[in-house]
């Protein structure tokens, strides 16, 4: 129906720092679009749970937002180690992450989960030695 | 309470966002994991943490957080305290310990804000 507009981001696997940087952006763009403010926070809260998960566990990837003006949806496209039970993935606490990466803060298991919770529509695909692609929808 | 107040009732130094001190905030949380932070939904003002990397600023930032503090004497590096002054967060440092920090800002009436349902 509606228009879209369309945006990409390269994410850098090998830069924690950076992790985030595109869910920033996203945040501030939907600002200026002058979407509600809970839309954008549960939009940008999953991406960069997202976002950080391509980073830690899959050696980076490629984000994709398409806005419409009653949705937004948001692709998450990586070649890392895919993940074997996406059933456990989703379990809240269920995590692999090194000690190092718990020492930054993440680790909880609680990223698919809250990636979850926060839209509307979530699927997972992924192959292991291949990658994962999510796709989320947020209605707005 | 004003983050004012917070920074008095913590002794915590203000590193950047000073413009923004006399803001009111009503809700708090105490946490090292980000994804326990990202967990809640609603408006939490507040974060309070030990650790001292630029994803605790931009966990802040998501979840439209008004205020940092740091606990147990950690001073943020640069890069840190640009990252929250870009997004218009309070950063306050304090030699109190998480469970000190949270007990003075609950007692004196900082909520911790509630629960989304899964
Ligand atoms: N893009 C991905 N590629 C490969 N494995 C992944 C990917 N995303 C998640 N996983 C796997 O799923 C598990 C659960 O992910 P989830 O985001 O819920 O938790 P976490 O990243 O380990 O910790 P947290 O998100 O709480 O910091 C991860 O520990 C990892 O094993
Ligand atoms: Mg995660």
């Amino acid at each position: 129906m509606a228009d879209c507009v369309n945006f990409h981001f390269d994410i850098d696997g090998d830069n924690f720092t950076s992790a985030g940087e595109a869910s920033v952006r996203i945040k501030k763009l939907l600002r200026q679009m002058e979407f509600d403010a809970e839309i954008i926070r549960r939009v940008s809260v999953a991406m960069y749970e997202g976002e950080i998960n391509m980073v830690i566990h899959a050696d980076g990837g490629t984000a994709d937002v398409n806005v419409y003006c009653d949705r937004i949806e948001i692709i998450l496209k990586d070649n890392g180690p895919g993940i074997p039970d996406i059933n456990l993935a989703m379990q809240e606490g269920y995590s692999t992450a090194p000690d190092n990466i718990r020492s930054l803060g993440f680790g909880a298991g609680m990223g698919l989960p809250n990636m979850k919770r926060y839209t509307d529509g979530m699927k997972i695909e992924s192959e292991v030695g291949k990658g994962t692609t999510i796709y989320m929808t947020v209605n707005a | 309470m004003k983050i004012r107040t917070i920074a008095e009732l913590l002794d915590a130094k203000v590193l950047c966002g000073a413009e923004n001190i006399d803001k009111e905030v009503h809700s708090a949380c105490g946490c090292d994991m980000m994804s326990d932070v990202l967990a809640f939904v609603k408006e939490q003002a507040v974060l309070i943490t030990g650790l001292c990397n630029p994803q605790v600023v931009r966990t802040a930032e998501m979840m439209d957080m008004r205020c940092i503090v740091f606990v147990r004497g950690k001073t943020p590096p640069k890069e840190v305290i640009a990252l929250a002054e870009d997004a218009g967060i309070v950063i306050l440092a304090s030699n109190e310990r998480m469970y000190v920090a949270c007990g003075k800002l609950y007692a004196n009436g900082l909520s911790g804000g509630s629960v989304v349902n899964g």
